[in-house]
């Protein structure tokens, strides 16, 4: 009844394209990653550059995929960490 | 040498070919010398859109395949001077026709014409490969669903992958009254999502039905919306500068008092 009397006076309480739109943004995150076969193991690799500059990380075991909840996605990265490297802790 | 256009959009049933239609006749009003290429090999609906179903000899597959000569497999349409179509056959299939033979075929027919466009199929298989592979730009066609949006993302993600970049975005099939409403996501909602250019916005017009039922493109009608909004398309794709147009609807007062009283 709420819902009629807010449409009468043009008001709608959750747009439909909103949700549309939230659940494409979400979809297409997903679809993205995986129609691009390159996309996983170029991230991949870009991290592993990175992080290689700070520490001895282990590449084999290391874990790069996305997590997704209600309305978020995340992207989870678990990376062993072997060793620290000393000379990044200064700054260059 | 002409430009080969390809209209494509992943998702069926969003107006690829209603839309190669009416911006080939848009063309040939402009006195530009344009062929419709129908690449939909098995499906072909592009000679029913354009009328001109009661004059295929030859097809495309028969131009490939050498059973005729390129000028006998093109039909020639009699109300506009300078626009032709070349049918697609109908009982092959896609796999009557591969990718090379269709970029010699494209190489071709931008010999003879200013404005070569591709009807292209809907899908991502072997029918659309074929009709991008001689394209030198696309346009890709989505109305405001989920569902042929989420398809245009995977169409522009190919292209880009078979180095065809910067493809144009037609908007298909606005409802002002949805947008309005927040039940339609908008021009920007989409363009934001799918980040690439915007070639034309088409408001939903059921002038189009009645056109498509004729075998006469919307573009002809002088006062149709749709008419308007694939004109524009048509000279922004020849340079100029035409403004998007403004798809809310008139809400003054008077206008919400005809809402109200539903006159």
């Amino acid at each position: 009844m709420f819902d009629l009397i807010q449409r009468l006076f043009g008001k709608d309480s959750a747009a439909s394209k909103d949700v549309a739109k939230e659940r494409l943004r979400l979809v297409l995150v997903h679809d993205r990653v995986n129609t691009s076969p390159q996309f996983m193991e170029g991230l991949k690799d870009d991290m592993i550059k990175v992080i290689s500059n700070y520490m001895d990380i282990n590449e084999k075991t290391m874990e790069v995929h996305f997590a997704q909840t209600e309305n978020s996605v995340a992207l989870v990265a678990n990376i062993p960490v072997n060793r620290m490297k000393r000379g990044k802790m200064l700054k260059e | 040498m002409g430009e080969v256009i390809v209209v494509t959009s992943g998702k069926g049933g969003v107006g690829k070919t209603t839309t190669t239609a009416n911006l080939g006749t848009g063309f040939a009003l402009q006195g530009k010398k344009v062929v419709l290429v129908d690449a939909d090999i098995g499906l072909r609906n592009l000679d029913v859109v354009m009328g001109l179903e009661n004059r295929i000899v030859y097809d495309l597959v028969d131009v490939v395949e050498g059973n005729c000569r390129l000028k006998q497999a093109l039909i020639r349409d009699k109300r506009y001077e300078s626009l032709y179509l070349l049918p697609a056959a109908q009982t092959r299939d896609k796999n009557a026709v591969n990718p090379d033979q269709m970029k010699e075929l494209c190489a071709e027919l931008s010999q003879e014409f200013e404005i070569v466009i591709i009807d292209c199929p809907a899908g991502i298989e072997q029918g659309f490969k074929n009709a991008i592979a001689g394209a030198d730009r696309a346009i890709i066609v989505t109305t405001p669903e989920v569902s042929a949006v989420r398809d245009a993302d995977r169409i522009i993600g190919l292209l880009e992958s078979e180095g065809k970049h910067n493809p144009k975005l037609i908007i298909n099939r606005i409802r002002p009254n949805m947008v309005k409403k927040g039940d339609m996501m908008d021009i920007d909602d989409i363009i934001e999502i799918l980040a690439i250019d915007l070639l034309g916005i088409i408001p939903e017009d059921e002038y189009i039905i009645i056109s498509t039922n004729r075998g006469e493109p919307a573009v002809t009608n002088p006062v149709a919306a749709a008419s308007t909004a694939y004109k524009n398309i048509v000279r922004r794709l020849l340079g100029e500068n035409i403004p998007f147009m403004k798809i809310e609807q008139n809400d003054g007062f008077f206008s919400r008092l005809k809402k109200v009283f539903n006159f």
